[in-house]
């Protein structure tokens, strides 16, 4: 009865995008403006007041970007996407529009780095307090879990070590507590985990990461599962009660089951003020069209090395998922069957000068603040992003003195493997 | 009839076919979702006839309310119902009694009463419950996709050319694009719980 479902590759390339219909441009054209001129009045007005489908100003939504959002809402399974500035613009944009001062938002211990110094220091200027708990212990969710509640989230494959997480454990906990859960699906992409599939109805993602995929663009998306009801409890006001921005409008009896991504658009993008650039929308999208078969590479590739390195006598631990034996390893044969994505660390038996070494003799490498590139990247975070913490607290954080993080490109595995093979040795 | 997913053909050849609609429950408030509805409807050349009893007397874009499906008093070829679920029957039984009855039963989106879609059915209407006509037509024209909602199609054929500013055609070729059965299943759960 229905149409036949395309498949993921399909979606990558098509979603969001036809010919435009007056140039019959067959790649997405750059809306490089500010602007759009309305057709009269009545159409300025209906646009304002939310009672028409299209254009008013960049910061609101442009035609550029709403591919980008429809192909990733498409590809992860949402009804809905929004595109924003970046994946930290994301969060504070979705939280907007759950939190007011004294409400908690509960988020798993293991995030990336800069995620975790936003909800600590910056969303307590705000008023938002974070309570914290381990993806390794389910239970510690469970018990996080108070009267201010009003989201959970977790990273589907988590920044930096790769771990992979339970994410219908922690869907149902959220579902019990009435609560959404947001999954920030950076690592995996929609290729390798859909995590709306697993209970998530909220999925945002850093694009500067494998959607873009080539390191020249920095951008972030919000996807709308469509699975919460807002309107229950009156928990969610933003969505729920009438708006005095829009003369009086509920955004979820408007929008039914794309409420929250408006939402995030008229209230969060429009005031908080993260738009994307067009043109970064667009290197992101050209970046989507391949995302599948970079994805697979990228995973691969990580294996590959994942294995030379365990097997290497310099190298004390390999954490990768994607290893027989690792103890997220149950976990990724079941939510990430295609691989264990690229971004992975391992502990060096030489300690921290060892891993300094190993990144100034690396000459494929580079050694940067960044994942998700098509080429590959090496970050020793006790000498860097985390050379301020002291060595308790390094260990802590999964950034221990001999620890070293790598983002695996889509190069040919042999000249990874050998690179690494001689950095270990010299 | 599978009524938790429709064929975008089935959506589009209502779409394509009706010209009168008559909505019952409009709102003349303008922040009203009904509201919306109907003015997007009238731009797009649909002939709409707002049908409310509480607001005889008044007019919605220079339309009269009538009271009831009965004091339209010509043919209508859809009935667009915009009351929530528990109302639906008496809408639909009383539409089954007009000479000629209507084609199609549109209920909108949260609203679903499977009896009074049988009934109709059997009656030989054409019955969409749960979704919302403004919203499937701009997922059909592609005019929603601006909103970066996903409109579930895929086309690589030059869409006609838009007409009176940016308005899309309904007349778009499309292959079915990328599913939300999450949403669906949660919608399905929640009429089921109710
Ligand atoms: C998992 C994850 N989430 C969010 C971010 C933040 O994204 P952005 O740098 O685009 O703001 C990053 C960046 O490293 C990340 O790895």
């Amino acid at each position: 009865m229905t149409d036949r479902l395309p498949g993921f590759s399909t979606i990558a390339v098509h979603a969001g995008a036809q010919p435009d219909p007056t140039t019959g441009a067959r790649a997405t054209p750059i809306y490089q403006t500010t602007s759009f001129v309305f057709n009269d009045a009545d159409h300025a007005a209906s646009l304002f007041g939310l009672q028409a489908f299209g254009n008013i100003y960049t910061r609101i939504g442009n035609p550029t970007n709403a591919v980008l959002e429809e192909r990733v809402a498409a590809l992860e399974g949402g009804t809905a996407a929004l595109a924003v500035a970046s994946g930290h613009a994301a969060q504070v944009v979705v939280l907007q529009q759950l939190m007011r001062p004294g409400d908690e938002v509960l988020a798993a211990r293991k995030l990336y780095g800069g995620s975790i110094n936003q909800f600590t220091h910056a969303f307590k200027a705000f008023g938002w307090n974070v309570a914290w708990a381990d993806p390794d212990d389910i239970g510690s969710f469970e018990r996080a879990v108070t009267p201010h509640t009003k989201a959970i989230f977790i990273e589907s494959i988590a920044n930096p070590a790769g771990s992979i997480t339970d994410i219908e454990a922690i869907a149902a906990i959220a579902r019990n507590a009435g609560v959404p859960l947001i999954v920030d699906n950076t690592l995996a992409s929609p290729y390798l985990i859909k995590p709306i599939d697993h209970g998530a109805d909220i999925v945002v993602h850093s694009a500067t990461k494998f959607l873009g995929g080539h390191g020249n663009s920095l951008g972030g998306i919000i996807v709308d599962a469509g699975t919460f009801d807002w309107a229950k409890d009156n928990k969610y006001p933003m969505l729920s009660e009438p708006r005095p921005e829009y003369h009086g409008i509920r955004i979820q009896e408007t929008f039914g089951n794309f409420a929250f991504a408006i939402a995030c658009r008229v209230l969060g993008l429009r005031d908080l003020g993260p738009a994307l650039s067009p043109f970064n929308a667009f290197m992101i999208l050209t970046g989507i069209e391949t995302l599948p078969l970079r994805m697979q590479k990228h995973c691969d590739n990580a294996k590959a090395v994942a294995e030379f390195l365990s097997a290497h006598p310099a190298v004390s631990a390999v954490n990768y998922a994607g290893l027989p034996g690792d103890r997220y390893n149950n976990l990724q044969r079941k939510y990430s069957p295609k691989g264990a994505g690229a971004v992975f660390t391992f502990s060096l038996k030489g300690g921290y000068d060892a891993g300094v070494n190993l990144v100034s003799n690396l000459k494929l490498f580079s050694h940067l603040a960044n994942v998700g590139d098509t080429r590959s990247l090496v970050i020793h975070p006790a000498s860097t992003t985390h050379s301020q913490l002291d060595d308790a607290a390094k260990v802590k954080s999964g950034a221990a003195p001999d620890v070293v993080r790598l983002s695996i490109g889509i190069e040919d595995k042999e000249d990874l493997i050998e690179d690494l093979d001689q950095a270990l040795r010299a | 009839m599978n009524h938790d997913a429709y064929d975008d053909n089935y959506i589009r050849s209502i779409l394509n076919g009706v010209k009168s609609i008559a909505m019952v429950g409009a709102s003349p408030v303008n922040v009203r979702p009904s509201y919306f509805a109907f003015k997007y409807l009238a731009q797009r050349g649909y002939d709409m006839i707002p049908v409310n009893p509480g607001h005889v007397g008044k007019t919605l874009m220079g339309k009269p309310f009538v009271a009831s499906l009965a004091d339209i008093g010509r043919p209508i070829d859809m009935i667009d119902i915009f009351r929530n679920s528990s109302h639906i029957m008496p809408v639909v039984e009383e539409a089954l009694k007009l000479s000629p009855p209507p084609r199609v039963i549109w209920m909108q989106l949260g609203a679903r009463d499977d009896a009074a879609a049988e009934k109709a059915e059997a009656a030989g209407l054409k019955v969409v419950m749960n979704r919302c006509p403004k919203i499937e037509y701009g997922r059909l024209s592609s005019e929603i996709s601006w909103m970066g909602v996903n409109s579930r199609t895929l086309s690589a054929k030059r869409a006609p050319v838009p007409t009176q500013g940016m308005r899309l055609s309904l007349n778009r070729t499309s292959f079915g694009g990328g599913q939300t059965a999450a949403s669906d299943r949660a919608a399905k759960n929640k009429t089921e719980s109710t």
